[in-house]
């Protein structure tokens, strides 16, 4: 089967890569052209990005969204981690079902899970509404705030929530190739189950766990859906500023932007597979 | 010597519903190597899973000198243990496996007051390399496990649980993933190094010729009871009922009739035998080792049979003769073609009686024999470890 590949299979795969590539190539070009134009090319400048770093609205936005991201990225990483040590300790009858429950969020379309928390959020507010106004009125030690608004903390929670899959998904292979004897050994030696975990059983699944985590902090970074019916209008996460800018004066400040953003989860993510490929070399 | 460092009182082990320990009543002796020996399934690893503290019985007593042990977690334990598939932590270098159970501080109590206590480094490096020399890898400290060959990494993994200086060390089939030839240097290490140290070992295995070359004490094991306790030599030459005797070696196994002491009947004939204490006239089993049968000219022999099948086997041929019916296996090293009909000769040490027992008639008869028994031993081994 080692047949070389025709002319034809040649030029589509050309094809293939220019229409991939050639789109976000022209956008990193542009975020170096000397004018505002986004046709004709007029000299290289740095001018855009120093813009974008003067630009109050897309710095706060940035810190947000790094913030979003990091905070998601760490609560995910635990509680997926544990979620998977939890299946992984199930019998084989629930764990089937549980991590076919587990995938459901990762195919399932970006806009119903926004829309879904965004519901959730609208129906826990109300619920609280209620409760702070009987328990405020019921007594006057405690001042419960009344209205809730979706922003920050939402964010978070939903960031969090569409985090977890991928961790679990990415944890879950390292406890299975991990020998089951380990934990024990390490018991027979004298370590609580604790004490086992965390000098035994963590360095073999930490590879996956830490892929896990760097899975989930590019989904967070670039995130929109899921973000817009969560934020609330306080908060604005940088794909949600970007998509804002588009619609206002166009500026080459969106090809700047877009460049980092687009570097930033390109290095991620061939950080996650350089990872990966030495892990699969160590084992040969 | 002989002091009953360890004793399971009436244990029984249920997994979902299903007896696995039947009842289990043992003592293991101080410094003796003790072997628990049986098929796949028969509750030896469950055993041993018992004593190192991994489970704990549905009912019964775990004792350590006399002193409940139910409840007490593996790491409380005097106990170490060797893992099927070694154990060995990926992670860590050769050193660092060997020092792992030294580096875990260790509880004290001292006027009332708990501490944790290091021990120094100087120490942890003096043992470890003293181990590390007893097991023959001297000079491997840096490498990882996974640059060791098998029989390297079970060196590791028993420096391992050696250097803690435990009472007991549990060995769970740790030969199994070997080849035949190192399996056999093995054990005379093993064999050497308790005898060397002075330590308690109970060893788990499926392989017959494993339990008998090496233990001072083997218990045989099936169905989560035990079917017999005593030494090698005790297992083999007078087995308790016809589950022993086939386990552990070949066997023919007949039906015979017990006439009075020293005197029994098979194929219509007495035969002169060295067992008592049988009523008169019980039905019993019959086991003659197929090496103990001597080939005659069919006119000097006390019985005569067709020789039906043989197979070279190096030292010996593996002859299958038919008497009435009745196939028997005999291992000699004369050949006897297909076809030719022979006598032979019993001697009364030849013949060991037993009582009957549940399994009288499932073993012992070579009239479908074929490698059936070689594929068996490969079957129990490829089934799963644990029965858990």
């Amino acid at each position: 089967m080692n047949r070389k590949p025709s002319a034809f299979n040649r030029v589509l795969m050309a094809l293939v890569f220019l229409f991939l590539y050639a789109p976000i190539f022209v956008l990193i070009v542009f975020s170096f052209n000397d004018s505002s134009s986004r046709t004709v090319w007029q000299g290289f400048t740095l001018r855009w990005y120093s813009e974008l770093v003067r630009d109050r609205q897309i710095m706060s936005a940035l810190s947000s969204t790094l913030l979003v991201s990091l905070l998601a990225t760490a609560a995910a990483t635990v509680a997926g981690t544990m979620a998977a040590i939890g299946f992984f300790n199930m019998k084989k009858r629930w764990r089937g079902p549980l991590m076919a429950v587990n995938n459901i969020p990762m195919t399932n379309a970006d806009i119903v899970t926004g829309v879904s928390l965004c519901l959730l959020f609208v129906a826990f507010f109300g619920g609280w509404e209620a409760f702070a106004r009987w328990l405020n009125g019921a007594q006057g030690l405690i001042r419960l705030p009344v209205h809730l608004h979706m922003g920050f903390g939402t964010l978070l929670i939903a960031h969090i929530t569409f985090n977890i899959p991928y961790v679990i998904l990415s944890v879950m292979p390292k406890l299975r190739q991990m020998d089951k004897n380990l934990i024990d050994a390490a018991q027979d030696l004298g370590c609580t189950w604790m004490q086992a975990f965390w000098k035994v059983a963590l360095p073999e699944i930490k590879p996956g766990i830490v892929s896990g985590a760097l899975i989930a902090f590019t989904m967070s970074v670039d995130d929109f859906v899921i973000s817009y019916f969560t934020a609330g209008s306080g908060t604005s996460p940088l794909a949600m500023v970007v998509y804002g800018m588009t619609k206002r004066r166009i500026s080459p400040k969106i090809n700047a932007i877009s460049s980092l953003l687009f570097i930033t989860v390109l290095a991620l993510l061939v950080i996650v597979n350089i990872r990966e490929a030495r892990q699969e070399q160590r084992k040969l | 010597m002989s002091k009953k460092l360890i004793r399971l009182v009436d244990c029984c082990m249920a997994f979902d519903g299903e007896l696995v320990l039947d009842h289990m009543n043992l003592y293991i002796n101080d410094s003796e190597f003790l072997t628990l020996l049986g098929p796949s399934g028969c509750g030896k690893t469950t055993t041993l899973r018992i004593i190192g503290g991994f489970i704990t019985p549905t009912s019964g007593e775990v004792l350590f000198d006399s002193v409940r042990m139910n409840d007490i977690p593996p790491h409380l334990r005097q106990v170490n243990t060797v893992f099927q598939r070694y154990a060995l932590f990926p992670h860590l270098n050769v050193f660092e496996n060997v020092a792992f159970g030294l580096r875990i501080p260790k509880t004290v109590e001292e006027g009332g007051k708990k501490r944790k206590v290091k021990l120094p480094e100087a120490e942890i490096r003096q043992r470890v390399l003293e181990m590390l020399e007893v097991v023959s890898l001297k000079g491997f400290e840096h490498r990882r496990s996974s640059e060791l060959s098998g029989g390297q990494q079970q060196r590791v993994a028993i420096a391992r649980a050696l250097v803690n200086r435990p009472k007991v060390l549990l060995l769970d089939e740790p030969l199994g993933a070997l080849d035949l030839r190192l399996r056999k240097d093995m054990q005379n290490e093993l064999k050497r190094i308790q005898q060397q140290l002075g330590i308690t070992f109970i060893y788990v295995t499926h392989d017959q010729e494993e339990a008998l070359a090496m233990s001072d004490t083997i218990v045989v094991m099936d169905q989560g009871r035990i079917q017999q306790i005593g030494t090698p030599e005790d297992i083999y030459n007078e087995p308790k009922n016809a589950f022993v005797a086939d386990f552990i070696g070949e066997s023919n196994i007949l039906d015979g009739i017990m006439h009075e002491d020293f005197v029994v009947e098979f194929f219509n004939r007495k035969f002169k035998c060295l067992d008592k204490g049988f009523a008169p006239m019980e039905p019993v089993d019959v086991v003659i080792r197929p090496e103990d049968i001597d080939i005659v000219p069919q006119e000097e022999g006390q019985l005569r049979g067709v020789v039906t099948a043989v197979t070279f086997k190096g030292v010996h041929y593996d002859t299958i003769v038919d008497f009435k019916g009745f196939k028997w296996l005999i291992q000699t090293t004369d050949y006897h073609p297909e076809g030719e009909t022979i006598g032979i000769i019993l001697n009364p040490d030849d013949i060991h009686i037993m009582h009957k027992s549940e399994y009288s008639g499932m073993f012992g008869d070579y009239s479908s024999y074929s490698e059936e028994y070689e594929e068996m031993d490969e079957a129990s081994e490829e089934a799963p470890d644990h029965e858990k």
